[in-house]
């Protein structure tokens, strides 16, 4: 696709990278907020061809990263049940609980689905009238709108047997946490372009006033991300500390009225918890009142449950900026892909997953021997 | 499931259970056909089992994959493919239609692929106890003489090309999956290779290796020959053939392209100073119009499989656990 193919330009990388080499003058910390935007920076090897004196600090916004244990926990003990067909992205599957994970559910013969879509489970629930089906619905600013349409257009279809098991969390209240933070080391945010999409960008003026930090909104091509981290420098060293839309192919100071009127008819702000970070007030969305019948966690019984995390897992840490993966010490030995800590290590877009698949030139192949999980259907 | 993904795990079981447990010296390779010496002739034996999901899809169908799958397996032995035997599991309740348009796609393919189906075997299981359709061939095919193809003879220099676009089969299946339908106009690229890999052999008796990718795509391939040649690749980025459909629908799922499985491309590593002539061959076959030098066999990072990304920077292209899973957003 040659919209896309513009966007990777060697040409055009090396005009910017030549910029941002000639721009920055002092040491710079930038924090890139999504994971997305995490993975195609060590995916593409951005970060080995900025100037030494800009470093990026990896932020808490992968989805399946900061889905805190017990919601976790209580997805399992829902899909486990006989009358429940638990619909997911395919990302959460191996995202492990206190003792299992959605893949050994699946495996013990609980009825979980990847889909694509929380409209395709909706369509599940109304060819199965006679289950009980419930959409995971997690993630930031991005997929609430489309976890909101679904639980509406159950309520207009009269689908009593649709609900969403919801863990919504929102990215402002994240970075007014990681700024209030005693450690925090960050000087300026590459905002996540997808979230801005959706949201516009009206919520990030005051942060960045407040915290005197340049917030430039960024997408996840390697381009998008170089013009980021171009403008960012650029505001550090003029001492500037404003709002800037990089990403205007997407984003809109307005954001997207559909969606958000659809959240606001579906969703209130709530208090959430982050995997690894901990309780940050008003950073997620619960389904209001209105809709509570669709609200997995009001039709199931999953009261009661005890979660823990693995001790010597520092993925709150790298979450939060404080560490890159590498300086955890269970990074490549405890901690694999095959035997993931954390959620950091299994997400497709956590940050120690990243670092463990593309930057492990002198380690050792991946060993291992545990019988895993259920996966996709194959096709071949 | 994850251990018949083509990646990590696959790896695992076979390296871990089967090989033990059967023991011997053709077993030792972990190449996709043995190769062994019978009553003068030097044969190539395979097997596989066919478990796609839909049983149909745009440009081929099970019939097609169980046929050219272990022709293909065949091949990359450098054989030329004779025999194969058919083994069906239907699943109670399975229209005898569809049974039949299976059969017939099998014909059609064996005769496009030069081989006869010489013998073959029927199960029903229970409704509830199958997919549907499952079909396993096994195949036999003549080596020629001075032929010697396998992962271990990948050797620092050999350049690495791919003999076209990349992720079209996967894709090709995903788009039609229930469930997970999403429209891009791209059909499967399963096809015979035994005819590339013998235009090949012309110019050439000494390919060093050859991989179809398969499940767990390029990215497992290069992965396997590397850890069993004790060598590394180095591939350049925008130098993979990826279809621009393919590229997207990778993005929009989360999926990476090189891990996508292929039914009718093979990868070969071929000494430095065959490769162009080899190359121009595949151009002028028709399973290797799309061919592309990918990148190279080098001496350094041992077993592991490096691409040097477009914009200047590295990262590993690592064996992937199981099935890749499509993300979140």
């Amino acid at each position: 696709m040659k919209y896309i193919e513009e966007f990777h330009d060697p040409e055009r990388a090396r005009r910017l990278l030549d910029e941002i080499h000639a721009t920055a003058t002092r040491p710079w910390a930038l924090m890139e907020v999504c994971g997305g935007q995490t993975h195609s920076i060590i995916r593409h090897g951005i970060d080995q061809l900025l100037p030494e004196n800009v470093e990026l600090i990896h932020g808490p916004g992968c989805p399946v990263c900061v889905t805190p244990l017990d919601v976790i926990d209580k997805a399992l003990d829902i899909a486990a049940r006989p009358e429940v067909i638990f619909c997911s992205f395919g990302d959460m599957l191996r995202v492990p609980g206190t003792d299992r994970d959605l893949f050994r559910v699946k495996g013990e013969g609980g009825d979980v689905r990847v889909v694509y879509s929380p409209l395709d489970a909706l369509e599940i629930a109304r060819k199965n009238p006679g289950r009980q089906v419930v959409f995971f619905a997690i993630g930031f600013e991005t997929t609430a709108p489309a976890n909101a349409m679904a639980v509406h257009q159950a309520r207009r279809l009269g689908l009593g047997n649709f609900s969403l098991l919801v863990s919504h969390v929102r990215v402002p209240p994240a970075i007014e946490a990681i700024m209030t933070a005693p450690s925090c080391r960050v000087q300026g945010f590459l905002a996540a372009g997808h979230v801005c999409s959706v949201m516009g960008t009206a919520e990030y003026p005051d942060l960045a006033k407040k915290h005197r930090v340049p917030v430039v909104v960024t997408g996840f091509e390697p381009l998008d991300i170089l013009e980021g981290i171009r403008r960012a420098v650029r505001q550090l060293e003029r001492g500037e500390h404003r709002v800037e839309n990089a990403y205007p192919r997407a984003v809109r100071e307005q954001g997207n009225p559909a969606a958000l009127r659809m959240l606001e008819e579906v969703f209130e702000v709530a208090d959430r918890n982050w995997r690894g970070i901990g309780p940050i007030p008003a950073s997620g969305w619960r389904l209001t009142d209105a809709f509570r019948e669709h609200d997995a966690e009001h039709r199931f019984d999953v009261s009661g449950i005890r979660t823990e995390e693995p001790a010597v897992c520092r993925a709150g840490e790298v979450l939060q900026g404080l560490i890159k993966p590498t300086e955890c010490e269970a990074f490549g030995t405890a901690c694999t892909p095959r035997t993931p800590l954390g959620a950091t290590m299994v997400s497709n877009e956590g940050a120690c997953a990243a670092y463990y698949l593309y930057r492990r030139m002198n380690a050792p192949a991946p060993q291992g021997s545990r019988i895993p999980r259920e996966e996709m259907n194959p096709v071949g | 499931m994850g251990h018949g993904g083509g990646g990590a795990l696959s790896a695992e079981l076979i390296e871990q259970v089967f090989a033990p447990a059967y023991g011997n010296p053709l077993l030792a390779g972990l190449a996709d056909s043995a190769v062994f010496d019978l009553g003068g002739a030097r044969l190539a034996f395979s097997t596989d089992s066919y478990v796609v999901r839909p049983l149909f899809f745009p440009g081929g169908s099970l019939g097609d994959l169980a046929v050219n799958g272990t022709v293909n397996d065949l091949a990359m032995s450098g054989a030329r493919p004779a025999f194969l035997s058919t083994a069906f599991v239907l699943e109670e309740g399975v229209e005898l239609a569809v049974v039949g348009r299976i059969a017939r796609a099998i014909g059609a393919a064996a005769r496009a692929a030069d081989v006869t189906v010489a013998t073959g075997d029927t199960k029903v299981v229970e409704s509830g106890h199958g997919d549907g359709v499952y079909v396993t061939t096994a195949g036999v095919g003549l080596v020629p003489e001075g032929v010697d193809i396998r992962p271990q003879r990948a050797r620092p220099g050999d350049a690495v090309i791919v003999s076209g676009p990349l992720g079209q089969h996967g894709v090709a299946v995903m788009s039609v999956r229930e469930g997970l339908e999403f429209g891009v106009g791209i059909t499967s690229d399963t096809a015979p290779l035994a005819g590339l890999v013998a235009a090949m052999l012309a110019v050439t008796k000494d390919l060093h290796v050859l991989r179809d990718p398969t499940r767990g795509g390029l990215g497992a391939s290069l992965n396997e020959i590397a850890r069993a040649s004790g060598t590394g690749v180095r591939l350049r980025d925008r130098a993979i053939p990826v279809p621009e459909e393919v590229a997207n629908a990778c993005g929009f799922l989360g999926l990476d392209p090189l891990y996508v499985a292929n039914e009718g491309r093979l990868v070969a590593f071929v000494p430095p100073e065959h490769a162009e002539a080899v190359l121009a061959a595949m151009h002028a076959h028709p399973q290797g119009t799309g061919a592309a030098l990918i990148g190279e066999c080098v001496a350094d990072h041992p077993g592991m499989v490096v691409v040097a990304t477009g914009l200047g920077g590295t990262r590993v292209v690592d064996l992937p656990l199981g099935e890749q899973l499509p993300r979140i957003c």
